[in-house]
């Protein structure tokens, strides 16, 4: 039944990915000021929203685990962030190819590439830690704890490197008070995000999956050793 | 009360342990020399550049110095299994927490105090009028860099590679309230006005409340399961 549901939401994503990239490169024209580059916001804002949306589900999972002790919601929380750490460096690496072409540089300590910076320190440490417990449930303790403490913290990294420097561009959508794209631009966007949503949800449910599996070995192995 | 008492008492414990060994205190206070020394080859500057990047200089010697005494705080407790001695002792775990917390800020704060005479000396900087406004920056930073470590020390305190997980994992999150500590230091190092600084005090009292909550609620769970 779980791998109907990965292959079904993979093609499906695929299937709007390859509908979605015709209409970006063919349809979409090049925007007035920036060229052919900006098509890169296609995948730099989706990518970013899905590893932002990862990050507070995997922390919510976390917190399940910690009420219901339950070492399959440690199981999905490492999951969701291990997939939400893969999206948030295809936002850097987007972002970075974007500025490289707009600004004339690869890299800058701009408010939003430092917090998202920050962000993906706080995380690597997250699966630095995880690797270093062998105890399934202080690593799945310490995990949620760590996960709740990097949630609360990425709010205040964002505002607190926002007050103190700026150069990222403001916001574009409407819903971000930005001023919003001009019609026909801005579908692209959110049908992107959508099949990189599933995507992730996908790769989550296959990630999941394994975790199950490497629990299964590892009580085996415990088995055998105690006799 | 009672809560308050056991809290001190925890405290004292560590502090008392400190004094007598004296471990973290003195490796702290020799990192944060070496640190102030290995700055003078790294930068040739005017006096008036070195005030102005001071507050970053001062709070990288804090937050380094500090974290050795924060990666003493539970290992110090991993001998003899005193640790367990003391989960099972009739003290909860945000009492213990706090007890730590309150010895480390000590420690932390005693280490600062050393350290900014002898880098006002080295760099030629002049030390505030306002010494007392900086004083309170320094104490309002140094309780978010000791509760996120000391939050982190217990949580790291049975790993292999402690030493090296701690600051990994701490100065990412530390990074809010380096920001505002430093731009506070550097406002009142250099003279300038303060009045458009001021939100950091903010941002500095948000951080330590947030964090402190935080922690209170959820040592428990790190700290016994």
């Amino acid at each position: 039944m779980r791998l109907k549901i990965i292959v079904t939401l993979a093609v499906i994503a695929g299937l709007i990915l390859a509908w979605n990239l015709h209409r970006i490169f063919i349809q979409v024209p090049d925007e007035a000021s920036q060229g052919a580059i900006f098509r890169i916001i296609y995948f730099h804002v989706p990518a970013a929203i899905t590893s932002f949306t990862g990050f507070y589900l995997a922390m919510f999972s976390g917190v399940g685990y910690l009420i219901s002790k339950d070492l399959r919601l440690d199981s999905i929380a490492a999951s969701i962030n291990e997939v939400s750490l893969a999206f948030a460096t295809i936002t850097i690496c987007t972002g970075s190819i974007w500025g490289r072409i707009i600004w004339g540089i690869w890299w800058t300590w701009d408010a939003r590439l430092t917090s998202y910076f920050v962000c993906l320190l706080i995380y690597f440490g997250y699966f630095m830690l995880r690797r270093a417990i062998d105890d399934p449930t202080t690593r799945a303790r310490l995990s949620a704890v760590l996960s709740i403490f990097a949630c609360v913290d990425i709010v205040l990294v964002w505002k607190s490197i926002e007050w103190f420097r700026t150069q990222h561009p403001g916001p574009v959508l409407e819903i971000r008070g930005g001023g919003g794209m001009a019609p026909g631009m801005e579908a692209p966007l959110w049908w992107n995000f959508l099949a990189l949503l599933m995507l992730a949800t996908a790769l989550v449910l296959i990630r999941t999956r394994q975790e199950g599996m490497r629990r299964e070995i590892d009580a085996l192995r415990r088995h055998a050793h105690a006799f | 009360m009672k809560f308050l008492r056991q809290t001190l008492a925890v405290a004292a414990k560590d502090l008392r342990s400190e004094i007598r060994g004296k471990e973290a205190v003195n490796a702290s206070v020799s990192f944060a020399l070496v640190i102030l020394l290995l700055f003078s080859f790294a930068f040739d500057l005017e006096p008036a550049e070195i005030r102005d990047i001071s507050g970053g200089l001062l709070w990288l010697i804090f937050a380094f110095a500090g974290t050795l005494i924060l990666n003493r705080s539970f290992a110090r407790e991993l001998m003899n299994d005193c640790l367990d001695a003391l989960l099972a002792s009739p003290v909860s775990g945000a009492q213990l927490f706090l007890g730590k917390c309150l010895a480390n800020y000590v420690l932390i704060v005693i280490v600062e105090c050393i350290s900014l005479p002898v880098f006002a000396i080295f760099y030629n900087v002049r030390l505030p009028q306002r010494l007392a406004l900086l004083f309170v920056v320094m104490l309002l930073g140094t309780w978010g860099i000791t509760v996120i470590g000391t939050m982190f020390s217990a949580m790291t305190v049975n790993l292999r590679l402690r030493e090296l997980m701690l600051p990994t994992l701490i100065y990412p999150m530390l990074i809010p309230a380096l920001i505002g500590a430093i731009e506070l230091s550097r406002v009142l190092i250099t003279g300038a006005p303060l009045a458009e600084s001021l939100f950091w005090f903010r941002v500095l009292v948000a951080f330590n409340v947030i964090f402190t909550i935080l922690a209170l609620a959820l040592v428990e769970i790190v700290l016994v399961g």
